[in-house]
């Protein structure tokens, strides 16, 4: 457990060191609500939903790219002697999924303010929903960017990588969100089960598959 | 001339698939009626892709555990003659489609987005659009080791999600198409039994013929690549 928090405290401290990150990822939320604020006024539910998880789909690849690519090569080898890819990578999915839901909570707060919808959207229940997106997405997105660092032109990469798999975390999601909104839905807690299902698999098949991708 | 019994078995069970496919009784049904033939060729071609995607993804699996290159040429032309049977299944889908789903008072390009939006043609969707990024991320990459390992990690973990999405999404969407809560190649209550003697033979005819292109293809590649290998065992044998 001690190299994991070793190298989680390492990212918490480059974060706060070097906050254009943090501050570049707010910005790309604010800009994107700003263009959503000016393009449409006031959607259906339907789709209001529909753009809150486009946004956070894109944000989320922005945010969590980041992650591997800051690190140059020199530094990959520095970790290689120092840690095992095991807890290298718990390490970074716990951080990503910390920032994602960071992000999460401040984007919907903006997204609820700025973008009102003809019947009202129950906050608290809305709000779980999309913390248990961004964490999920941020798991997936956070192996993509390790596989898309050895890659050339790493961003367009992560992003043909990622579409494709996400598809069923998002269908999911999609159908709980639904169920929120929709008062004549109820959220099946099923659903939110297979979920954390997917998610577990993604972690147990980023822990086997990262050793191998980590030497050179 | 090795191995030739199963060549001989795939050419048998494909004259199977096609006289019999033409020739046996068909259950009578309104808008399907003399339709439901394509069964044979249409899920053939979705049988045929899901194997050759698992022998490409097992061949990525070995790939890792010996990291001989022999495995990864396997595991890219399994994946693209998937893919080529993907392609063909979604052409003989469209044919079948036409003269079922189609709304006939409507032109086929409005009627086209109601169509599509249908969980078994968004499942083959992931699955080409995995492996069409599998092929992108193998080009991306330019030294050899490197990238065989990095595109075989992609495919386990995209074979992976792959299935969830095979599960998870006709459970959610609702379907014109048939089989809709199970496996829709293997149901046994939508199909007559002497439909099921043709049936499976075609699949397994199908998905040899697959398998028989691509090891085509892999023999091909092994001996363009031959000073690759050869290189890559030298070395190998030096480091040892």
């Amino acid at each position: 457990m001690k190299p994991i928090f070793s190298l989680l405290k390492k990212d918490f401290v480059l974060e706060i060191r070097q906050q254009y990150n943090l501050y570049g990822i707010i910005l790309y939320i604010a800009a994107t609500l700003f263009v959503l604020f000016l393009a449409v006024e006031e959607p259906e539910t339907n789709v209001w939903s529909g753009l809150f998880w486009v946004m956070q789909l894109f944000f989320c690849i922005n945010a969590v790219a980041k992650s591997f690519l800051q690190e140059n090569k020199g530094r990959q080898l520095y970790y290689y002697t120092i840690a095992s890819p095991v807890h290298f990578v718990i390490a970074k999915l716990i951080y990503n999924s910390i920032l994602m839901l960071l992000m999460t909570f401040i984007s919907l707060v903006l997204f609820y303010a700025l973008i009102s919808t003809p019947e009202k959207i129950d906050f608290a229940s809305y709000l779980g929903i999309a913390l248990l997106g961004g964490f999920s997405l941020s798991l997936v997105f956070t192996f993509l960017a390790a596989i898309a660092s050895k890659a050339q032109q790493n961003a367009a990469i992560m992003a043909i990588l990622g579409f494709p798999i996400v598809v069923p975390l998002l269908l999911l999601l999609m159908k709980l969100s639904q169920a929120v909104i929709n008062p004549q839905l109820t959220v099946l807690s099923a659903d939110i089960f297979l979920l954390l299902a997917l998610d577990l698999l993604i972690v147990l098949l980023a822990i086997i598959l990262f050793p191998f991708l980590w030497k050179d | 001339m090795r191995k030739t019994w199963w060549k001989v078995l795939c050419v048998v069970l494909l004259l199977i698939a096609i006289i019999g496919g033409m020739l046996v009784k068909i259950p009578n049904l309104p808008v399907l009626g003399e339709t439901s033939r394509n069964l044979f060729y249409h899920v053939g071609m979705w049988a045929a892709m899901m194997v050759l995607f698992a022998c490409s993804v097992v061949h990525s699996i070995k790939y890792l555990r010996t990291y001989d290159l022999k495995y990864d040429i396997y595991a890219k032309n399994y994946a693209t003659t998937g893919i080529l049977f993907g392609l063909l299944g979604y052409f003989t889908g469209v044919i079948w489609m036409s003269y079922t789903w189609a709304d006939p008072n409507n032109p086929s390009f409005q009627s086209f987005a109601a169509v599509v939006r249908e969980p078994k043609i968004i499942g083959t969707v992931v699955a080409l659009l995995i492996y069409f990024a599998y092929l992108i991320l193998r080009d991306s990459v330019q030294d050899f080791d490197k990238k065989a390992r990095v595109s075989a990690v992609y495919n386990i973990f995209a074979f992976a999600m792959l299935f969830p999405t095979i599960w998870i999404v006709p459970r959610l969407l609702p379907s014109l198409h048939p089989g809709q809560d199970g496996n829709p190649a293997l149901n046994f209550k939508d199909v007559s039994s002497p439909m099921r003697m043709i049936q499976y033979p075609a699949f397994i005819g199908w998905a040899l013929l697959g398998v028989w292109i691509a090891s085509l293809k892999i023999r091909i590649n092994l001996i363009k690549n031959k000073d690759l290998l050869s290189d890559h065992k030298l070395q190998k044998n030096h480091e040892n």
